[in-house]
């Protein structure tokens, strides 16, 4: 298992959480059915606007399901920003993955390693957190 | 009667990977016994201490269920219901 993500998403997604530090920022990458491929990138809002949790809101997170259905769409990456800690799934992270199938991406902007960030995935599946490879194109 | 349940793909494994399932109720307290005795653990995966899940969201048709009253939202024929668990961590 591994992710392959373009560099204008993998920008974009750092750029996201740089504009909303100190909360989390989140979103995903969406791709046709079955392809895994990441190819449409839609930030999301953090309807909890927290520093130290992440959630989408429900009505949008209802209208993504239904636009991924109609697209012959599926969600190939959540991902979310760490402002403080490192980009590893906390253990709210974990309890709440709620999608087997999907890269769970984590980008950290934490200030011991700037100007460098951290930009990772992972499976989270059944509680159990499988770290895999990103290789970013183009 | 009969109410459409899109199921997630997280909770397939109790559907035998259907995406979406029937079930009768006139409540979603009813649809979700209904549910359950015919995909048993369902229930308790979207139930904890009699009440919905936190981070389960319910809609019927285009509206989440807690605007519908919970548990107590009324369910009528021709109704679809979707789960989702919601996406979300720390």
């Amino acid at each position: 298992m591994s992710l392959e993500i373009s560099r204008a998403f993998a920008d974009a997604i750092l750029e996201q959480s740089r504009a909303e530090y100190p909360d989390e920022c989140c979103g995903v990458i969406l791709g046709p059915i079955g392809s895994g491929k990441a190819l449409r990138h839609k930030p999301m809002l953090n309807a909890a606007h927290s520093p130290t949790f992440y959630e989408f809101d429900p009505k949008d997170l209802l209208a993504l399901y239904r636009e991924a259905d109609d697209n012959d769409e599926e969600i190939v990456v959540i991902y979310h920003s760490h402002t403080e800690t490192e980009a590893y799934p906390s253990r709210t992270d974990i309890a709440y993955a709620g999608e087997p199938g999907a890269h769970y991406v984590l980008v950290s902007t934490r200030k011991e390693i700037a100007p460098a960030t951290e930009f990772r995935s992972y499976r989270i599946i059944d509680g159990v957190v499988t770290e895999e490879p990103v290789t970013i194109t183009g | 009667m009969s109410i459409e349940i899109r199921i997630p793909t997280i909770l397939r494994p109790y559907t035998k990977d259907q995406k979406s399932v029937e079930a009768e109720g006139a409540t979603l307290s009813a649809v979700i016994t209904d549910l359950d005795a015919n995909y048993a653990g369902l229930g308790e995966r979207l139930l904890e201490n009699g009440a919905l899940r936190r981070f389960i969201n319910v809609y019927v048709n285009d509206e989440d269920v807690r605007f519908l009253g919970g548990l107590d939202a009324q369910i009528k024929d021709g109704d679809s219901i979707t789960i989702l668990p919601a996406v979300a961590g720390g």
